[in-house]
């Protein structure tokens, strides 16, 4: 039987993409401001799963032909690498720089290591958050 | 700026993550597994030579100051079990490429051994309470999934139960945590350590202690909370139950260790009478579990219990020369667990069962596994001149000197019982006619299973001959955890 | 405040333990979640409950909070989130394995 979900599918297609850009911007706005890569994850997951269970898996699937898995594993050394690279300046592990770049048309922006360890904590959440739901999604059907 | 104490943390979980992306190719993983330990061996060898030559280090991660930032630690007790966790990972992941399946291989089991050293080597270098505990949930999540990958009945089932164990503990661990962050307003072991003393032990900082030794005691099998312990270990397959024999517990072990050394050290009548009833008691109930039990695994589960009192025994005995023996029985009784784990599993997949009334006679077709399961056998069981005695000897020595007479009478009977246990599985396993056929066994290499665990039984022998420099290393191990000062100035400056 | 936080969590602590008293897998799920919420508004409260600026590039607020029992919290909550999706999805394997979710049928042996 096919449940035609006409106010369900709109809506998703509209609150879906208002979610992902807010989780965009938690993740650019944390670490000097509430926001982050945690949180920002656990928002971009929240759209995701929505799309998920809006419209069917497959479809889904083939729009976003990620290997969930891997894609931990990628954040987790993206972050581990982050940490490391504080090794080359002689600091300890985790050590953070940053500095401020005057960028056309942007303005000043502060740019920190911090940023791309935060890109693979979310990476991780993210990925977690949907492997968990939809391994178990996937078990019932 | 000792970034050394960071590598054994930071090796295993590089590993683990990359392992992830080559789930698929198992000779990969096998070989670059492989090469991983050796390297982490390499490095938490490296770590026990600069910690002995140049004192304590130290990494404050981030740059940030000691009480502000987390620290890692690495002194010599710390850096000791290090090494026992590598030389551990390193045969249990030999022992493993043998008895593991395909299908557990494809799951994962790479990568979350290798996050699970991470959590221990983690637990065992920081210097941070609320590090502490999430190492410890990095060990326990690891272990969740090491001991349930197969997933049968009785896994699944008895994991549920160790799995909600584990996390009431690591959640009475936040409480207890909550409850020292109040009190003294840092989680820095050494900053704490300091303001204890400046605050004195009273009644709140001793629930918390308790408190802190409950959460400890759980993941240390100490009595009365060990029941979780011998249906979980007894599920995994035989490289994972020796994993987990020879390493998890210590951890717990560790913990209370290094808590009633450095900070709960203001008021020994308590506290540490405390400790010395468990250690009694655990001893006690985990070596007559054993003696009634008639299945090769489970005697070695509860002989785990059993021996954690000799350990806390020799904590609570508080003498330079008791901590120096508790610590010495730790280091053989990783090495020893471990190796009887290896043994238990090489001959279940010989005779196909764990059952001892099952089994007869394997010493006249496998006289090189029964004999060297003698050697670790009478080593547990406190023979000279095995590593076992030398460590008892250790603590029934400086229970006499404090004249502690009744645990010392405990620990001896106890050790009876000890040689007792491992006899019956000596006689009804190897004596007797053979219950085997040739073609039974014929197909199975004894060869590749006995090799990771020869270095066991050379250490153990070892650690016997040469045990006079090993005890004075392990003295001076005992000398530097007993004096906080040391870890306190190492830590926070002077 | 504070007393009112301190009953707040014993009473959500106080329903955990129930929960983890039921026979119910779910429900000792649900204990789990509960006895971790507890847990982490215990240590907000006993690490003392300030009202104040966050200590964030700042220097001149009135006054300050602790920041790091908010990080610990956050971290706790992080591994608890971890913890409880593990736990779920075990409860529910072991339930289809056992076509049961009465912990007292969930008993024995390993030989059976």
């Amino acid at each position: 039987m096919k449940t035609n979900f006409l106010m369900l599918h709109t809506i998703t297609r509209i609150v879906s993409f208002i979610v992902l850009s807010f989780s965009v911007y938690l993740f650019f706005a944390g670490h000097n401001a509430p926001g982050g890569g945690f949180i920002g994850g656990l928002m971009m997951a929240g759209a995701l799963i929505l799309l998920y269970v809006t419209f069917d898996a497959e479809r889904i699937n083939r729009v976003l032909p990620f290997d969930y898995t891997a894609i931990i594993a990628i954040g987790l050394l993206l972050a581990i690498v982050t940490g490391l690279n504080s090794y080359l300046f002689g600091d300890p592990f985790l050590t953070q720089y940053f500095e401020y770049y005057q960028i056309p048309f942007v303005g000043e922006v502060e740019l920190t290591t911090a940023l791309p360890f935060d890109l693979g904590i979310l990476l991780v959440v993210v990925a977690v958050a949907l492997l968990t739901i939809i391994s178990i999604a996937e078990d019932v059907s | 700026m000792n970034n050394i104490v960071l590598l054994p943390v930071l090796i295993p979980f590089i590993a683990g993550a990359v392992l992830i992306l080559f789930r698929h190719f198992p000779k990969l993983q096998r070989i670059s597994s492989a090469v991983v330990m050796l390297v982490m061996l390499a490095a938490s060898v490296l770590l026990v030579y600069s910690v002995y030559q140049d004192g304590i280090l130290t990494v404050e991660l981030g740059n940030w100051p000691a009480p502000f930032g987390i620290v890692l630690v690495g002194d010599l007790f710390a850096s000791l079990m290090v090494l026992l966790s590598s030389i551990t990972g390193v045969t249990c992941l030999f022992f493993a490429f043998q008895t593991i399946t395909k299908e557990r291989e494809k799951y994962f089991f790479y990568p979350f051994y290798f996050f699970l050293l991470t959590g221990v080597n983690g637990s065992f270098l920081t210097g941070d309470l609320f590090n502490l505990f999430v190492f410890f949930e990095v060990m326990l999540i690891s272990s969740f999934i090491l001991i349930v990958t197969g997933g049968t009945k009785f896994q699944l089932r008895e994991s549920y139960k160790y799995v909600v164990i584990n996390i009431f503990a690591s959640m009475m661990f936040l409480a207890a945590l909550a409850y020292i962050y109040g009190l003294t307003g840092t989680l820095n072991l050494a900053h704490i350590a300091q303001q204890i003393e400046e605050i004195g032990q009273t009644g709140v900082v001793n629930t918390a202690a308790i408190m802190l030794l409950i959460v400890f005691g759980i993941k240390g099998a100490l009595f009365p909370l060990y029941f979780w312990l011998p249906q979980s270990y007894y599920g995994p397959p035989a490289a994972i139950a020796a994993l987990f024999g020879g390493l998890l517990t210590k951890v717990g072990v560790y913990a209370i260790f290094r808590t009633f050394t450095l900070i709960f050290v203001h008021d020994i009548s308590f506290t540490h009478t405390v400790l010395l009833v468990l250690a009694a008691l655990t001893m006690v109930l985990g070596v007559l579990a054993a003696v009634a039990q008639f299945n090769f695994k489970m005697i070695l589960t509860y002989h785990i219990i059993s021996q954690i009192g000799y350990m806390i025994m020799g904590l609570a005995i508080f003498t330079p020369l008791a901590v120096a023996g508790a610590i010495y029985h730790i280091a053989h009784n990783v090495v020893v667990k471990s190796a009887l784990f290896m043994f238990a599993g090489a001959t279940q997949k010989i005779t196909g069962t764990n059952n001892l009334k099952e089994m007869s006679g394997l010493l006249k077709t496998h006289p090189a596994l029964a004999w060297l399961f003698f050697i670790s056998a009478v080593s547990i069981a406190g023979i000279p001149p095995l590593s076992g005695f030398f460590s008892k000897f250790a603590l029934v020595l400086s229970g006499l000197e404090a004249e502690m007479y009744v645990i010392v009478a405990v620990a001896l009977i106890v050790g009876v019982f000890t040689l007792f246990s491992m006899m019956k599985i000596f006689i009804y396993v190897f004596w007797g006619s053979p219950s085997l056929q040739r073609s039974d066994y014929s197909h199975i290499k004894l060869a590749p299973l006995l090799m990771p665990i020869v270095p066991f039984i050379v250490l153990t022998i070892a650690m016997g001959l040469f045990a006079e420099p090993v005890f004075t290393f392990i003295q001076l191990t005992a000398d530097q955890i007993l004096d906080p000062s040391i870890y306190i100035d190492a830590v926070l400056g002077e | 405040m504070e007393i009112l936080m301190i009953f707040t969590s014993g009473i959500i602590i106080a329903v955990a333990t129930y929960l983890f008293m039921t026979r119910s897998l779910l429900r000792v799920a649900f204990g789990v979640v509960m006895l971790s919420h507890g847990v982490h508004l215990l240590i907000l409260t006993l690490s003392g409950l300030e009202t104040g600026a966050p200590p964030l590039l700042t220097e001149n607020a009135e006054a300050y909070t602790d920041p790091l029992p908010q990080a610990v919290i956050l971290t706790a909550i992080v591994i608890s989130f971890g913890v409880t999706a593990f736990l779920l999805v075990l409860a529910y394997r072991t339930y289809k394995e056992h076509g049961t979710e009465d912990l007292e049928e969930l008993r024995g042996n390993a030989d059976e």
